[in-house]
């Protein structure tokens, strides 16, 4: 399979970027180096080229239906211009992707606008619309993946820094909201949202023009390793990583987003997923760190201090702002309470470890 | 992007070098293989006394990003490890030639030295 590659790739080269294949995309995953970015997003600013994530529009008089048929979270609560968190699940409740959904403001092309992960774009535009001829729900759905740019500008600058080339009233903006105006002169939808945990925008806007975008932003250029070590600081998910339909399949209690899941809504996966409502779950994702010298790293195996085989490592590094090992895993429940003592097992060396508490930093 | 190769070290086609030929050698990872690892975050390393034979995989140096092993480009017996190297891991970033160092190491035998890469072979092998 080829790579697709962002509009920005030949930018990226010349400015000294590493390339890595991610979700079947050629991405920059590091331009001077992962420390460095990651200190720039959190105490001042830093931009990075998300274009391999998806974006599906969702259209029609049957756009909302269809929508709250196949996403977990309640999209009838969405104004034009509000957005929400939501995961996309299977009939027995395990997580096909996590994604963003946008209800568009008033006067942009679209009723709904939702991104799924890098690579999942063809699949979930696919199930939108098998769904809605299964159904008869009058809809179209459009698969804008190769049509939008998406530049993401995070940390507690970037206010200041957007404020002087968008004409859009950004400090009318509350968290999970987006509005359409111009950034450096080119139209694009600009949303209070992110996935590093400090103030930001995510900037959608036309593939070609990307550049115009990116140049005006004059910040640290960041990665996607910058983009992983910033997550897992603040115990976000990644899908394909820490949950996955085929390699480790998790509902959303498990991956411990239930706040989510709207039982209240018909969707796929909602009677499967009311079932462990009620029964609670046998394991679920919890965050560590080591106490022993060490970094935990995806596949390394979690046990008790005897030994007994608990669980795996998805999601694992050192934190570049706490200086601490840190990781998330799965685990029986009857380990989760923070300050429970674990081992890690990291080339067959047992390394202690501590159950922590997500975030792993204060925001 | 060029890398610094000082003459007058040899070298493992792995991108571990080796400094000194009188008995006693220095052994570390060169500039390329440090910018190649990114942000050095943990190093493990053998204990003093320990028997390492050429090829052995004697510690690994990670990054945010990559575990990497290290191999011994000759045989011998560890006599003093970089212990700045727990506290100060970045150290292999600033100065991989210098205060990066890793071990020493006592020789088991001078000639596996003729094995190793001039500065113009390694050289060769990175660009």
């Amino acid at each position: 399979m080829s790579l697709r590659s962002p509009p920005l790739r030949a930018v990226h080269a010349d400015a000294g970027a590493r390339f890595t294949d991610f979700g079947g995309w050629e991405m920059p995953v590091e331009f001077d180096s992962i420390r460095t970015e990651h200190a720039a997003v959190r105490d001042a600013v830093g931009k990075f080229d998300v274009s391999h994530m998806g974006e599906i529009a969702v259209s029609g008089p049957d756009a909302t239906r269809l929508t709250q048929r196949l996403a977990t979270n309640d999209v009838t609560d969405l104004d034009p211009g509000e957005a929400h968190y939501s995961a996309i699940t299977r009939e027995d409740g395990v997580m096909l992707d996590d994604t963003v959904v946008y209800c568009l403001p008033e006067g942009v092309d679209g009723d709904y606008l939702f991104i799924p992960n890098a690579g999942h774009d063809e699949q979930m535009a696919g199930r939108w619309r098998d769904h809605a001829a299964e159904w008869g729900l009058d809809a179209t759905v459009d698969n804008r993946t190769t049509e939008y740019g998406l530049v993401a500008l995070q940390g507690p600058d970037a206010p200041n820094l957007l404020a002087d080339r968008s004409d859009i009233a950004l400090d009318e903006l509350g968290r999970f909201e987006i509005a359409d105006g111009t950034v450096a002169g080119v139209d694009a939808l600009v949303a209070t949202t992110g996935y590093t945990g400090e103030a930001g925008y995510e900037i959608l806007c036309p593939w070609d023009e990307v550049a115009t975008v990116w140049d005006a932003l004059d910040c640290q250029p960041c990665g996607l390793g910058a983009r992983d070590t910033l997550r897992l600081e603040m115990g976000f998910l990644l899908s394909g990583q820490d949950f996955d339909p085929e390699k480790e399949p998790r509902n959303p209690f498990e991956a411990g987003i239930g706040f989510v899941v709207d039982l209240d809504t018909e969707f796929v996966g909602r009677d499967a997923l009311e079932g462990v409502d009620v029964e609670g779950v046998d394991e679920k994702l919890v965050g560590l760190s080591l106490i022993d010298r060490g970094v935990p790293r995806e596949g390394h195996e979690v046990t008790t201090p005897d030994g007994e085989h608990l669980g795996a490592i998805t999601s694992g590094t050192m934190s570049p702002t706490l200086g601490d090992p840190i990781a998330l895993a799965y685990i029986p429940t009857d380990y989760t309470e923070p300050g429970t003592k674990l081992r890690v097992v990291v080339r067959g060396e047992p390394k202690k470890a501590r159950i922590r508490t997500t975030p792993f930093l204060d925001r | 992007m060029s890398f610094d190769v000082p003459e007058e070290l040899r070298y493992l086609d792995s991108h571990e070098w080796v400094s000194g030929d009188d008995g006693t050698v220095t052994v570390g990872i060169s500039d390329f293989a440090q910018d190649e690892l990114g942000d050095v975050v943990f190093v493990e390393l053998p204990d003093e006394g320990t028997e390492l034979a050429a090829g052995d995989d004697f510690g690994v140096v990670e990054s945010i990003k990559a575990v990497s092993d290290i191999y011994a480009p000759v045989s011998g017996t560890v006599t003093a490890v970089n212990d700045a190297l727990l506290d100060q891991p970045e150290l292999v970033n600033e100065d991989p030639y210098g205060d990066g160092w890793l071990l020493e190491l006592e020789l088991a035998d001078e000639s596996e030295l003729d094995d190793l890469l001039s500065a113009d072979e390694y050289r060769d092998q990175i660009e």
